[in-house]
């Protein structure tokens, strides 16, 4: 199967590469097409925890996209309370089969570092994001005290 | 690739699965359906095509161009795609503004740069990685979909130089037609390049005949609907388009019988015009439960008023409409092009607003029952109408009857034509409604519907006329009777359409919100 034979390679080259703000790659011995994962962002407020994701590759991988979850609570303007992130080079019409995860998941560290209020799936957060930034710097920061995981400590 | 042979073997297969038996149709053939004697005065020009002509009329639109400006028929047809397949405005830009940006615009490598910069022998050992090939044993590549080893001579690419093997290019393109319905603007598969695969391309990587046919379909489809001067004709199972020299609300006649409005494709609906039409018909259907759903989930592009489901992500949407593809914004339906940062604005729940929407609500209730009068009676000649095959064969009926009463085919003829009439009183008086629904109280209006309740009572008279027994005493009489009642009815319908028309160009005209 076209996946199975990617996936595995993109596993394997996404474990060997170490990225810090990406960690914890795991997947299913049984089931290749699903993935979990820690993001580990660098700028504040989420620099203060770390955040589960799920991805989940379709059987028709590559030439449909994966789709990704946040396992963890965040408050952020473009991820909503079910963990639903709006990426657009993993939407349908985007989606391109030679874009790799690594691809996928350095444009979603950059999404949550630097949020991009003009494309909200969350209206109340990119309101507050916009207009009063330090009020949301400290919801959010509380918010990840209280919810997101543990950072690694390297 | 030549062009030209692409050309030939896309005509073959041209998507249409009818074969077309009509070619003997002419225009005169036209005139003869009954549906068509409404004798227009002034002359609007029209060309039923069938899709193989389409098809046709698109290569040569292709051609067209390219005699000028002789660059490949595939890129001719993404640059005419671009356009919306206006020739005219293509061949301005080509030659009066930046070739380079043009290209880049339409999404397609300029194909006069390329040549001669390419290596003059582009064989297909080149690649645009250095670093992969030397990676790999000669003559073989890594495909970066697939991660697997391929042969070169089975690698192949846009002009942009991104090669994959066919098998992923072949899937690739598969998904892109049958799971998202995507012809002409398929991109390259690699990241980040936004560079069109052209029509010979899909058809040399795609073999099979289902997938090629649905593709053939949506490049069809899509040359259609951008082209301003063409119109599917709306009949259900009719694969006919109509051609028009210029855009007007003109009622024109499909092969297939179907006689509808060009500008909006309803059915034929003087006096009322398009926009207010469509308002009407919206209203209609927003009567009905599943409307509620529409009303509550689906909002209309603001700009092409294609009706639109939000299904997930963010405000900001992009018109799906070939022809369209406006950007706008879902919570205020404004352009999005100003919300940049400050969208939220819109979202706010606003007081005033909020006031303002409950008292319209009530204001709607009163208007219940305005609506209900005007739509009662609309609905009333729309039923009548569809009855109108009936009374066709009831007439027969009594036609034959009345050759037993020692009258010839000829002076029977009469009845034929006052059904005519009958329909087509039928369908004006059904529009005045919705003219008249939307129709501000001026001194106009009450001519308007002065004219409007004589056409009525006419029409009703010749109905009942028409419905009569005939017995050989009153034979005459009817014959009589019924030529004057239809020719005052077509004379009043002639009549309140020339003052509704009067109004419209002297905008004595004045409609409610």
């Amino acid at each position: 199967m076209a996946a199975t034979r990617r996936l595995q390679k993109e596993l394997k080259e996404m474990q060997e590469c170490g990225l810090k703000s990406f960690r914890d790659v795991h997947t299913d011995e049984n089931n290749i097409l699903s993935w979990t994962g820690l993001i580990v962002p660098d700028n504040p407020p989420y620099n203060k925890g770390a955040f589960k994701i799920e991805i989940n590759f379709p059987a028709e991988y590559p030439f449909k996209p994966p789709k990704i979850n946040f396992k963890t609570k965040i408050y952020h303007p473009n991820i909503d309370e079910k963990g639903q992130v709006c990426l657009p080079i993993i939407s349908a019409e985007n989606w391109k089969p030679a874009t790799k995860t690594d691809q996928v998941i350095q444009a979603l560290i950059a999404l949550v570092n630097d949020p991009e209020p003009e494309h909200p799936l969350r209206a109340d957060l990119a309101d507050e994001f916009l207009k009063e930034r330090k009020k949301f710097m400290k919801n959010a920061e509380d918010y990840t005290k209280k919810h997101s995981e543990k950072r690694p400590s390297d | 690739m030549d062009s030209d042979e692409d050309m030939e073997t896309f005509e073959v297969d041209s998507g249409n699965e009818s074969s077309s038996d009509d070619i003997g149709f002419n225009i005169e053939d036209q005139n003869q359906n009954p549906k068509d004697r409404q004798n227009d005065i002034e002359e609007f020009v029209f060309n039923v095509l069938s899709t193989e002509e389409i098809v046709q009329h698109m290569i040569d639109c292709i051609k067209e161009v390219n005699i000028i400006v002789e660059i490949p028929a595939t890129t001719t047809r993404i640059l005419l795609n671009h356009f919306k397949w206006d020739k005219e405005k293509l061949m301005e830009r080509y030659y009066d503004g930046d070739q380079e940006q043009l290209f880049a615009e339409a999404r397609v490598i300029n194909p006069l740069a390329s040549r001669s910069s390419q290596q003059p022998s582009t064989s297909s050992s080149m690649s645009s990685k250095a670093k992969v090939s030397r990676r790999c044993p000669p003559n073989s590549e890594e495909c970066e979909i697939c991660f697997t080893l391929i042969p070169s001579n089975l690698m192949t690419g846009l002009e942009c130089n991104h090669r994959f093997c066919t098998q992923c290019w072949c899937e690739y393109l598969t998904t892109k037609i049958m799971a998202e319905g995507m012809g002409q603007t398929i991109a390259c598969a690699a990241h980040g390049c936004n560079i069109l695969v052209d029509d010979a391309t899909v058809m040399r990587l795609v073999r099979d005949p289902k997938v090629r046919l649905k593709y053939q379909h949506l490049i069809t489809n899509s040359f259609v609907e951008c082209n301003r001067l063409l119109r599917w004709c709306p009949s259900p199972d009719c694969n006919n388009a109509v051609k028009v020299q210029h855009v007007e609300a003109h009622p024109v006649t499909c092969k297939c019988g179907h006689r509808f409005c060009f500008a909006c494709g309803e059915n034929w609906h003087d006096p009322v015009r398009c926009s207010l039409l469509k308002r009407w018909i919206k209203k209609c259907d927003d009567d009905s439960e599943t409307s509620n759903w529409i009303a509550a989930n689906t909002k209309e592009c603001p700009k092409c008023n294609v009706t639109i489901e939000k299904d997930g992500g963010c405000n900001h949407m992009v018109c799906k409409n070939q022809s369209c593809k406006t950007e706008f914004c879902w919570v205020c339906l404004g352009s999005w092009e100003p919300h940049g940062s400050s969208w939220y604005s819109c979202n706010r729940f606003n007081e005033e607003e909020a006031k303002e929407a409950r008292g319209a609500q009530e204001r709607s209730r009163a208007a219940l029952q305005r609506y209900l009068f005007y739509c009662n009676r609309y609905m009333n000649h729309m039923q009548s109408l569809k009855f109108e095959n009936k009374l066709y064969a009831s007439v027969k009926e009594k036609m034959e009857e009345m050759q037993h009463h020692c009258m010839s085919w000829i002076e029977v003829q009469f009845l034929k034509k006052a059904v005519d009439i009958l329909c087509q009183c039928r369908q004006t008086l059904m529009y005045t409604y919705v003219f008249a629904y939307y129709l501000r109280k001026n001194n106009q209006s009450t001519i308007f519907e002065d004219n409007q309740r004589d056409l009525e009572a006419a029409t009703e008279k010749l109905s009942e006329y028409l419905e009569r027994d005939i017995t050989n005493e009153n034979l005459a009489n009817i014959k009589q009777q019924v030529q004057d009642k239809y020719r005052y009815c077509d004379l009043r319908r002639k009549k309140l359409l020339e003052h509704v028309h009067e109004g419209y160009e002297k905008e004595s005209w004045e409609y409610m919100d």
